[in-house]
């Protein structure tokens, strides 16, 4: 389907400006950061987790693992996705008895995702606490979930979409909202 | 009642009919052919446009009856063969029981009498129960009515058997006909055995298990100079030895089926059971060699084989299915589009291949050609006639035939056992004032 | 990659990108088996039945522990168990369990083209385990995805399987997809079981086992049935095993890397010394684990999700 874009509401000076202010976040609400895991949702979560552990390891020295976690064995809503069938690796070589989890994706919409997720670690383990970050809060919840740490909330309509580019797949930084429509 | 057919174009190769002709029957005997014959007060039919063929003979099918009415009776198998143009036709012994006892012939040919639209001539069986061993009764099978010998479903694996009967039949002045197969040859296999067996993962059955076989019976009826026909001939190997054993002089005759004529194994990637057959449905090679052995006249006659089985028997898996295909009302139409048509043979040559020559083999005197004063077997055929083969319309109670939506051109459109118009999808006969 | 058939078959109706569909698949569901609480729900609610007119434990179970980690429900039905005891018919059966509102039928049967029969009729999913001698697609996927995990590749390889091809729906599916694939194979066995003719099928044929191995990237052995010598197929099981036995010997002049596989169950010290099959080249054991993974993908690919239309 073709797409125009409305607006470009994010540039990578302003990522990267949240993503620092995430991270201060993140290590001052979590005291014992030896305690912290990373989970990233497939695709783009894997690589703002990624980001976030840097960060980290950057501001207090410390190894943050990150895992990456496949949802599409959990969805109860297979007609969203484009590729719907395709399901890729569940990859977290770590243990997460206990462990307080900071789990990763780049849009937070209607919250299923984020179930889906949540049922997939409680299968894979009990964590002690389980925290939320999103880059982008778009609204539209239907369950009733809530992140933790937003990168940037963002009030949007339903027929539009929001998309988070990251340089280490689209080249360049950027979140964009598009919309169904637009000539060639 | 008297029948008039006017306008006709009759064709008899045997008594050198081949032009615009009428006929007229009287008391189930055809009467007068002429140019014009006056139309009086006759039953007509007018067959412009139509060929007119001494009627057709079917020497080799199956009616299931006594024993598998489920499958066909000797009234809708003869109605199926009325429907395909055919006058009259030979049925097979391989019933329950075995038509190996004058019993069993008397019952058959008085069922006939009251039941069946064609002529049927019953061929009994060779050995007892066919199982191989011991000689039936042949003299007294011959009295009650038997036209030929065959154990056919099975060959006559015991060699010194079938000299034994080939010399007993020689004897009587009748016929055997034999099902050539090796069976440990063939072993458990349900179809051709070659490149698609392989694909398919089904038991194979190699053609020389045909041909091993074909080749005893041609040195047995050498050697005891007594006539043999050879049933459903289905490989190259069969056409090849069946040619040198003519030019030898050896009395063999044999038969063709339509399936083997035009299907190849190919065919079976869909496991379609209504394809499974014995012999079975060989590879292009052998259509070929057995569509030049027609053209080269190797071999005699076409047959059907006509097979029935209820479709609940064929409705299952391919293994269980049992062998068989439904023929009596798609051959001539088959012949016809591909031979004819094709240029393979002449229309001349297939009549004689569904008549003179099998009235021949059979020995029956007054069938396979029109003459004054032979029976009124007539077969009418429109060879320009379009055709979708619908096997829901047949009037076999069998449906297992591979051939339908089959486009075809040619067919035929009336058939007249005896004077009496057994099948006819012409108008229907006016009486003239 | 995608995946829009309605049945599983056979591998000869799957094309070469919805072979990679499944494979892939079945890596990334490979994990599963490895954690604790072996279940996803992705599967829920789905009905299986598990139709085995051939005796199996390992292919059946698999099965069923494959659907049972994808939280489907699944039923186990056997010859001696079912009606086909009392003189029911295949299709009668089959239309009887359909009657209970099934999403998917395994069948294994050992009348070849059963699945096929099935389909023209079914409304569920039809699963071939093993039809007569024609395919077993999934012992061919798990023996790939193997093959792959070892050798990371299976484009150019030589691939030589060994034993009774004539009767092998395992040696067929192999070949189907091997050659789909671009991978190379020799079918190796005494002429009667080997015969010339199926190289019709995409494959070499050799009767010299010594031979025939030399380089060998993988080594497939087949079993072999004791039933087949009755039929003279060969002249006995010594004889046989002197011909085409996997030894050590003959093992030396493979690839160094060569690996060697078995579909099981294996005949120790028939078709393959006890030493292979014990040692660090056989992937044999491996080839179950992968079977779990490779049925998880399967069932997944074709009862996953909503009901789309289907390309078959």
């Amino acid at each position: 389907m073709k797409e125009k874009i409305k607006a470009r509401v994010m540039d990578s000076r302003k990522i990267k400006r949240a993503f620092n202010r995430m991270a201060t976040e993140i290590t001052e609400r979590n005291r014992d950061l030896n305690n912290l895991v990373i989970i990233g949702i497939r695709t783009r979560g894997v690589h703002i987790a990624k980001r976030i552990a840097n960060l980290i390891k950057e501001y207090d020295n410390i190894d943050v693992p990150v895992g990456i976690l496949d949802i599409t064995l959990y969805r109860d809503d297979f007609s969203e996705l484009e590729d719907k069938h395709i399901v890729k690796k569940t990859e977290i070589n770590f243990s997460i008895e206990n462990k307080n989890v900071l789990l990763v994706d780049d849009v937070l919409f209607t919250g299923r995702t984020i179930r889906a997720a949540m049922d997939s670690l409680i299968d894979l383990g009990r964590p002690k606490t389980i925290q939320l970050l999103v880059f982008i809060d778009r609204g539209h919840k239907e369950l009733p979930i809530r992140a933790d740490y937003t990168g940037k909330s963002l009030p949007t309509s339903r027929r539009e979409q929001v998309k988070v580019k990251l340089k280490e797949i689209d080249k360049k930084d950027e979140v964009l909202i598009t919309e169904p429509g637009g000539i060639e | 009642m008297t029948l008039l057919i006017k306008n006709g174009y009759v064709k008899d190769p045997g008594s050198r009919l081949d032009k615009k002709l009428d006929i007229l029957i009287k008391n189930n005997k055809i009467a007068e052919i002429k140019e014009t014959i006056e139309e009086k007060d006759h039953q007509i039919v007018d067959a412009s446009g139509m060929i007119i063929c001494p009627g057709f003979i079917d020497m080799h099918v199956h009616l299931r009856d006594p024993g598998q009415e489920h499958k066909e009776t000797i009234e809708t198998g003869s109605k199926a063969a009325a429907a395909g143009g055919f006058t009259s036709v030979a049925c097979m012994p391989n019933t329950y029981p075995v038509n190996d006892n004058s019993g069993i012939t008397k019952y058959i040919i008085s069922k006939a009498k009251k039941s069946a639209s064609v002529n049927l001539f019953p061929i009994a069986a060779l050995s007892i129960g066919q199982k191989g061993e011991i000689l039936t009764e042949m003299a007294d099978l011959a009295d009650a009515g038997a036209i030929a010998f065959s154990d056919d479903g099975m060959p006559v694996s015991n060699s010194q058997l079938m000299r034994r009967g080939l010399e007993y039949a020689k004897g009587l002045g009748t016929l055997i006909i034999e099902h050539c197969e090796d069976l440990d040859l063939s072993s458990d296999g349900v179809m051709n055995e070659g490149h698609n067996s392989y694909l398919l993962g089904l038991r194979g059955i190699p053609d020389y298990s045909e041909d091993v076989m074909v080749a005893r019976n041609i040195i047995l009826a050498e050697k005891t100079k007594a006539p043999l026909h050879l049933a459903h001939i289905s490989t190259q190997g069969s056409v090849e030895l069946i040619k040198s054993a003519k030019n030898k002089g050896i009395p063999i005759t044999s038969e063709v089926t339509p399936h083997h004529l035009f299907l190849d194994d190919s065919l079976l990637t869909s496991y379609n059971t209504n394809l499974k057959v014995n012999p079975p449905i060989r590879t292009k090679q052998d259509n070929q060699s057995l569509i030049m052995a027609v053209k080269q006249g190797i071999i005699d006659v076409f047959a059907t084989d006509h097979a029935p089985h209820s479709q609940d028997e064929k409705d299952v898996e391919f293994n269980e299915a049992p062998f068989g295909i439904n023929g009596l009302e798609t051959a001539v139409s088959l012949i016809l589009d591909k031979l004819v048509h094709k240029k393979v043979i002449s229309l001349d040559k297939m009549i004689e291949m569904f008549s003179c020559k099998p009235a021949k083999i059979l020995g029956l005197e007054n069938k396979g050609k029109i003459k004054v004063g032979a029976a009124a077997d007539l077969t009418l055929l429109d060879t320009e006639k379009k055709i979708t083969v619908d096997v829901k319309k047949f009037q076999s109670k069998s449906r297992n035939n591979p051939f339908h939506d089959w486009k075809l051109r040619g067919a035929p459109v009336m058939t007249v056992v005896s004077g009496k118009i057994v099948y006819s999808s012409l108008k229907k006969p006016s009486s003239s004032q | 990659m995608s995946f829009k058939k309605k049945h599983l078959l056979g591998i000869q109706p799957l094309t070469k990108s919805e072979i990679l569909t499944i494979l892939n698949t079945a890596e990334s569901l490979k994990e599963i088996s490895k954690r604790e609480v072996k279940k996803v729900p992705v599967l829920r609610g789905k009905t299986i039945i598990n139709l085995f007119f051939e005796p199996s434990t390992r292919t059946r179970s698999s099965f069923e522990l494959a659907a049972k980690r994808l939280s489907a429900d699944i039923s186990s039905f056997s010859k001696t168990t079912s009606s086909a005891v009392k003189g029911e018919t295949l299709k009668d059966t089959v239309l009887n369990l359909e009657a209970m509102q099934t999403d998917a039928l395994i069948i294994r049967h050992s009348a070849s083209g059963t699945p096929h029969f099935l389909s023209t009729f079914c409304q569920s999913h039809v699963i071939n385990a093993g039809d007569g001698t024609h395919e077993h697609p999934t012992q061919a996927l798990l023996d790939a995805f193997t093959i792959r995990e070892a050798k990371k590749r299976l484009k150019g390889l030589k691939v030589v399987i060994v034993g009774d091809i004539l009767h092998s729906r395992v040696a067929r599916s192999n070949v189907f997809l091997l050659k789909k694939m671009g991978a190379q194979v020799l079918l190796v066995g005494p002429p009667a079981l080997v015969p010339p003719e199926m190289s019709q099928l995409g494959a070499e044929i050799d009767h010299d086992m010594d031979r025939a191995v030399k380089k060998a990237d993988v080594i497939m052995m087949l079993r072999i049935q004791m039933e087949r010598q009755q039929k003279n197929y060969f002249p006995s099981i010594r004889e046989y095993r002197q011909l085409y036995s996997l030894t050590p010997k003959r093992f030396e002049t493979a690839h160094k890397k060569a690996i060697i596989m078995h579909p099981g169950p294996i005949n120790r010290d028939v078709e393959i010394s006890t030493h292979l099959a014990d040692s660090i080249k056989s992937v044999i054991l491996k080839q179950v684990e992968n079977g779990i993974a490779i049925r998880m993908a399967v069932l997944y690919l074709l009862l996953g999700g909503k009901e789309r239309d289907f390309t078959d």
